[in-house]
Formats: structure tokens, sequence, C-alpha cells
């Protein structure tokens, strides 16, 4: 944790659209603990009918793959078309794969 | 004039007055994400006093709509309790003053519910939801402040000693409020008190502040006898539709 005491911290904001299933990254905002964070995550990014919940989580809790590795990371995965399931047919009971 | 235009008026207007005085901040709030925080507050109150003077207007039945109402009227006209239209001050100021009015809205709205007027019944359950946000928002930042740094508290403790008086006006009923109560159209606002005291309790208690002692101190805007601010507020906020009658976006 930053023990610069002349800024708040920073969170990212995840929003649940009505329709949505999942909840979506849409920003980041700053505030001095949790509950002003979610007061916040309200006002400025579900002002236009946007959000049917908002998860907030601190910055610096995330932790992220590192830019250098793309490399290694994803571009293995390129070539390999047969890890998609394109090749099986779906019952019809089954929704949002 | 009727006087049930002029309970309406009262609500009508401390809600245009207490939102225009919130559009100052914008741009000028501490934080951007404040920023954003207090003019969602704001334009809330514009849109329960657009629905308000719209009613009010019918009521009236002299062709005044909406814009008439808020801006082509003279000062004496207005009838907001004179609290809502005194200069923001500070920040601390600033928040107790929205806790204080949503805190009463809040308790106004839920006996509007049975309002015999459908229309301001309707209003009334539409703005709760709003006023209820604004409390919780607002007493959250009392909270922070009241029980901040020394002086945070200091700038909190101020703002309620400034503030207080002028709540009493809230509570002073009149011939309005005898007859909007008889005619079932709202609750007389002296019968809201006990419930306004209650609203604050927590809040105050958290924020380590105490409702101050009464005062013989009564302002009288909900009789339309403003401040020395009004007619500052006024000339800014009509200066564009008088200088522009009908002017549209």
């Amino acid at each position: 944790m930053s023990t610069d005491r002349t800024e708040w911290p920073l969170w990212e904001v995840f929003v649940r659209s009505k329709s949505g299933l999942d909840h979506k990254h849409c920003g980041s905002l700053h505030a001095s603990d949790a509950a002003m964070a979610i007061q916040m995550a309200r006002d400025v990014y579900t002002r236009r009918q946007e959000g049917a919940s908002v998860w907030v989580v601190r910055s610096d809790q995330i932790v992220a793959s590192d830019p250098d590795t793309k490399d290694m990371f994803f571009e293995p995965a390129e070539d390999k078309v047969y890890r998609h399931p394109t090749f099986y047919k779906l019952p019809a009971d089954v929704d949002h794969m | 004039m009727d006087k049930r235009i002029y309970y309406v008026l009262r609500i009508a207007d401390a809600c245009l007055i207490h939102g225009q005085r919130l559009g100052e901040w914008c741009g000028h709030a501490p934080i951007v994400e404040e920023d954003i925080a207090l003019t969602n507050v704001a334009l809330d109150h514009i849109g329960q006093a657009r629905a308000l003077l719209t009613l009010a207007g019918e009521l009236e039945g002299r062709g005044r709509d909406e814009d008439a109402l808020a801006f082509l009227r003279q000062e004496r006209e207005y009838r907001n309790p004179t609290m809502l239209e005194l200069p923001n001050g500070d920040f601390a100021r600033t928040v107790l003053r929205v806790f204080l009015w949503a805190s009463f809205m809040k308790v106004l709205c839920k006996a509007l519910a049975t309002s015999t007027n459908a229309q301001l019944s309707a209003i009334a359950a539409k703005s709760l939801k709003e006023v209820r946000y604004h409390q919780q928002h607002s007493g959250d930042w009392v909270v922070r402040l009241g029980d901040g740094t020394e002086e945070s508290a200091r700038r909190m403790s101020d703002a309620l000693a400034l503030l207080w008086p002028y709540a009493a006006e809230w509570f002073a009923d009149d011939d309005i409020d005898r007859d909007a109560q008889a005619s079932g159209l709202g609750p007389a606002w002296s019968t809201l008190e006990s419930d306004w005291m209650a609203e604050l309790q927590p809040v105050f208690e958290a924020a380590k502040l105490s409702p101050l002692a009464d005062t013989p101190f009564r302002t009288t805007g909900k009789r339309g006898v403003h401040s020395e601010h009004m007619g500052y507020l006024l000339a800014e906020m009509q200066t564009l539709p008088r200088a522009f009658p009908g002017a549209v976006w």
C-alpha cells in the first residue's frame, strides 16, 4: 500500500447493466475508502442508467499480467483452433455459452 | 391566491433554489468525483422543482408553466424557506445543508404518499428515492468531517451553528400548513419535526454533533420575505430567460 497521504487510493469500477450477466470494467476513481468508492462509482459511472450493480476493487489489489510476456503468454494459443468448441452441437437448453 | 398553491410552491421553490445553489459547485468541488455527485443532487432538485412548479401552475390555472414560475417571478413571490438560499459557504456547510434538507424531504415525501392530490403524491414517491440517496451521501460526509480532523470538525460545528437556527422556520406552521393538513393535501410541516430529528440522530451521533437549543430567531422565506442573498441568486438565475425570452437549447 502506498504511504503517500496526499492522494486518496485508486479504485477500479465494475458495473453490471440491467440486461447484463457480468460486471464489466468501466473505469476508475479516487476514494478514501470502500464506502465512499461505492457512492462515487454510483455518481460517476451510473448516472445515465448504466447499472443495476456496482463492484469496486482497490487498484493495487489487482494482479496483472506483464505486458512484456505477451509473446509467451498469449501468442501460442493463436494456432490452436481445435480448442474452440465449434466442433460440437450445443443442446438447445444450454444458454450463455 | 389559493393556499394550496403556496403549499406546493414552498416545496418547489426550496428544491429550485437549493438546486441553483448546489449548481454553483460545478467545477469547484474538492475532487472531480464529488463534483459530479453534487451536480447530480442539484439536477435531482431541479427535476423535482420542474414537476412541482408545473403542478403549482396547473392549480393556479392562469397558464403559467414551470419556466414562467421558475424564471419570471419577483423575489417576494418565491416561497422557499430562507436556509436554502443562503450562500454555500465551505464544503462542510454545503453538505450539512444537503443533509438537513434531504432528511426533511424524506419525511415530507413519505407523508405526501397519502396526499389527496394524486399528482403531488406521485411526485413525492419519485422524489423519495432521490432524497434517500442525497441523505446517505451527504450524511456520510457529515460523519467524515464531524468525526475527522480538528479542522474538519471545527468547520462542521461552525456550519451547524450557522444553519441550525434557520431550520426552525420549517416547523413554524401558519394558515397554509393548517389548510393543507385539513384538506389532506399534505402534512402541516410542524408534524414532521420529531421524525426529522429521528433522521438526524444517528448521523449526528456518529459525527459528534448535537442539535442546538431553540432560539427566538425565525426566518420568513416561506412567506416570501427573504434574506439579502436572494436577490443576487435570482439575478443570476433569471438573467438568461429575461434577456432572451423563450430561449431554448
